[in-house]
């Protein structure tokens, strides 16, 4: 087809060809007198209370940041607020948000909440979740490198009429594995980085991991400064477990980087302190990397702010407002040197508000002093 | 007067029966039939386990080498089980990954049931070759039904690891789940794979991790899943597991999801206990233990079904950078023996070789290139004979 022909003849595709031929153009974010507007989604859990302390932040460093929260009850059935906050993503082009908590117990229709915010619709559009992680250094935990992943969209299917018997579907397509690949060849290329290594199983599901990683080898020949190889997940997760430092930037389908991300944020320190970003081409959603409830420590005051807060610079460098993103990055890895107030996840007895006291009293030190 | 024995042979395929021929001869051959049906109805309930092949006090177990550094470990193994005199002898089916005929694969699964059971390394499959070619370890899996594959994670006092005081057991299903080799491209560019979770290979599998876990005086079983998207298919095994919990009041049980496990494992793994989960979590939740332990060369792994065992190192690696270099760690393969050994309830050559193989895992200078020493294969196992010898058991010459 002429896509891939275009893969292989131009080398440096830096745009997805749409059915209409629009070039990509990223939505520029809503912008009125100089403040962008953000939706926030609290979500469940400690997501309120983290969201609340990035509101303060947010004010006391003067961001012109305005945020307009909608709130998404996991308990109803109906999907009346999902939908609202999916509408109000589309128009404010970036959001900021907790996880929804999904429950068990609920029947199958009932859909995860984080999927359908993240890629129900068509017109939404994520394809790619890239979980930066923070160099942790006086954190006791080894450094890593940022791995990419790329979520596919998990179906299920009820054998018709066998009891005691379920199908999942895995559905791994050509054009999204294309999509994904290069948005990590280009995102590597971007950063610097030298080497992508694909992460897929296709000694077991050949046509599935096989497709994926073909795409992948393809995408890669268009870049050639860049190494590519791959890893079978098991092995990948053995090897992050004894020597992390080989990796740099890895990609791959859905499942697996749900687990890699949670490995190598374990390996990092905990869920508390890595941020992560959901991108379309037209929206962006900021997150923690691993997406916790965290139901049981909600209203407790003993949440690690770190990852929200991180997720939030994340956020002012989607928006182009470099300068308030590294202050509040600088300020935040100074706090976290400072072992007195860590918090529970990291071994501390250092509170939430604590945290994030200092770290305001950080970024007035640190602006006074430029 | 009419006189019918039916000598229990050794194994199924030897039963006897002796029939000394009086005047009711049919009332002797309806005795016969019924004690025949009777033993196969027993054998069918799983109360009457065929015993492994054993003749003269010898066992007879199936060796399939494989690829990468399998051929050499197993030479090693056999060597230390001539060494001690232990009472096994090896048949020995190679299968060629290159190959594209299953006869090699047919011919090893027969001496597997005539066996019983297999010492294996891992065969390589190759990912260029056509789908329509499964993965042979897979294949031999189904086939046997080797529905269990079950991995216990120590901590070795001599390996330096990051994290200590680990003692994990994993329980995964072997036959189903994501490795069901079901996947179809029915529009082009659009690949469905098939995950496939059915209720009786759950319970199968949930029951043997219970009783396992009863038998080892272990307290607590955590289940393996991710019920939150895949609500009907691990939602199912999920089910299954709280079903057969709630038969098990002694042993507590509780499910985690496979991302939270995994960032715990790396943080905090002592706190868990017996894992059970399905084919593919096993598979990353096994590497990362063996990880965190010390490595590939290190764990052994056993494959168990209703009738047939297959053991292995856990991790399954073919190992084909460092084939006959002389450099591979041979301690998962030795203690994979042990494990066979104590399947043949010769508990005692097994906890032989397993001490010996564990002391000279101490000794640091011995430490193959995976440990980060300088050792070879052979030396280790130079020095394994060695210890065994000095127990002052009757061995052969060094």
């Amino acid at each position: 087809t002429p896509f891939e022909t275009c893969w292989q003849l131009r080398g440096t595709l830096a745009s997805v060809c749409r059915k209409n031929n629009k070039l990509k153009a990223t939505a520029p974010p809503a912008r009125y007198g100089g403040r962008h507007t953000v939706t926030l989604i609290p979500g469940d859990g400690i997501g309120p209370e983290l969201a609340k302390h990035v509101c303060e932040l947010f004010r006391f460093c003067c961001v012109p940041v305005d945020f307009e929260v909608v709130n998404v009850d996991s308990t109803k059935t109906s999907e009346d607020d999902i939908n609202n906050a999916i509408m109000a993503i589309r128009r404010n082009g970036v959001a900021l948000k907790g996880n929804i908590e999904t429950n068990h117990n609920l029947p199958p229709s009932h859909k995860s909440r984080n999927t359908l915010c993240l890629c129900s619709s068509s017109s939404l559009q994520y394809h790619s979740g890239s979980v930066r992680q923070c160099d942790a250094q006086p954190v006791p935990a080894r450094s890593e490198d940022a791995p990419q992943k790329h979520r596919h969209h998990n179906n299920q299917g009820k054998h018709g009429g066998v009891p005691g018997v379920v199908e999942c579907l895995k559905i791994i397509t050509r054009t999204k594995s294309l999509r994904i690949a290069d948005y990590a060849f280009r995102t590597a290329r971007e950063k610097g980085r030298r080497r992508v290594t694909a992460i897929h199983k296709a000694n077991i599901m050949k046509l599935g991991d096989g497709l994926f990683l073909e795409c992948c080898k393809e995408v890669a020949s268009g870049y050639p400064e860049i190494t590519f190889n791959s890893m079978i997940v098991d092995n990948t997760t053995m090897q992050l477990v004894s020597r992390p430092q080989q990796f740099d930037v890895m990609v791959m389908p859905n499942l697996y980087g749900n687990v890699v991300s949670n490995v190598c944020a374990g390996l990092v320190g905990g869920p508390g302190l890595v941020p992560g970003a959901n991108y379309g081409e037209n929206y962006a959603v900021f997150e923690t990397g691993t997406r916790n409830t965290g139901k049981s420590i909600a209203n407790k005051n003993t949440a690690n702010p770190t990852a929200m807060l991180l997720a939030s610079c994340l956020l002012l460098d989607h928006l182009k407002l470099h300068g308030y993103a590294s202050m509040i990055r600088k300020a935040i890895l100074s706090t976290i040197t400072d072992s007195q107030l860590h918090t529970a996840d990291l071994g501390g007895k250092g509170s939430t508000s604590e945290m994030v006291q200092s770290i305001m009293d950080m970024t007035v030190r640190l602006h006074l002093s430029l | 007067m009419c006189f019918s024995t039916l000598l229990w042979g050794e194994g199924y395929d030897t039963t006897l029966f002796a029939t000394i021929w009086t005047k009711p001869v049919l009332l002797n051959i309806k005795l016969t039939l019924v004690l025949l049906l009777s033993s196969v109805h027993l054998q069918q309930q799983g109360e009457n386990i065929p015993p492994p092949a054993k003749y003269g006090g010898r066992h007879t177990v199936t060796l399939i080498p494989g690829d990468g550094i399998g051929p050499e470990l197993l030479n090693h193994v056999r060597e230390v089980f001539r060494f001690t005199c232990v009472p096994v002898d090896f048949e020995m089916v190679n299968v060629n990954s290159a190959l594209e005929t299953d006869d090699d694969m047919n011919n090893a699964i027969t001496a597997i049931r005539r066996n019983g059971v297999a010492l294996k390394g891992n065969i390589e499959t190759k990912h260029t070759l056509p789908a329509s070619v499964k993965s042979r370890n897979n294949v031999l899996r189904t086939s046997l039904d080797l529905y269990a594959n079950v991995m216990h994670c120590q901590s070795l006092p001599g390996v330096q690891t990051r994290h200590k005081n680990i003692d994990i057991m994993i329980i995964r299903e072997n036959t189903e789940g994501e490795y069901s080799s079901l996947e179809h491209e029915s529009v082009s560019g659009v690949v469905e794979s098939l995950k496939i979770i059915t209720r009786n290979n759950s319970i199968r599998i949930a029951d043997y991790a219970f009783k396992l876990a009863r038998e080892r005086g272990r307290r607590r079983v955590t289940a393996v899943h991710k019920a939150n998207i895949m609500k009907l298919g691990d939602g199912l095994f999920l089910q299954c597991c709280r079903e057969v919990a709630s038969g098990y009041p002694d042993i507590t049980f509780d499910s985690m999801i496979v991302d939270n496990t995994t960032m715990q494992l790396v943080s905090k793994p002592q706190q868990f206990d017996v894992m059970v989960m399905p084919n593919l979590y096993g598979n990353v939740v096994s590497n990362v233990c063996a990880g965190l332990v010390g490595g590939p060369g290190l764990v052994p792994g056993a494959n168990y079904g209703r009738d047939y065992a297959v053991f292995e190192t856990a991790t399954r690696n073919t190992g084909k950078s460092i084939a006959e270099k002389n450099i591979a760690n041979p301690t998962a393969m030795l203690l994979a023996s042990c494990l066979m050994l104590d399947h043949l309830n010769l508990n005692d050559y097994a906890s032989l070789i397993q001490n010996a193989v564990l002391t000279t895992m101490n000794e640091t200078r011995l430490h193959t290139a995976d440990l980060g020493g300088q050792g070879t294969t052979s030396e280790v196992v130079q020095s394994v004979m060695r210890v065994i010898q000095s127990k002052g058991q009757f061995t052969a010459e060094l």
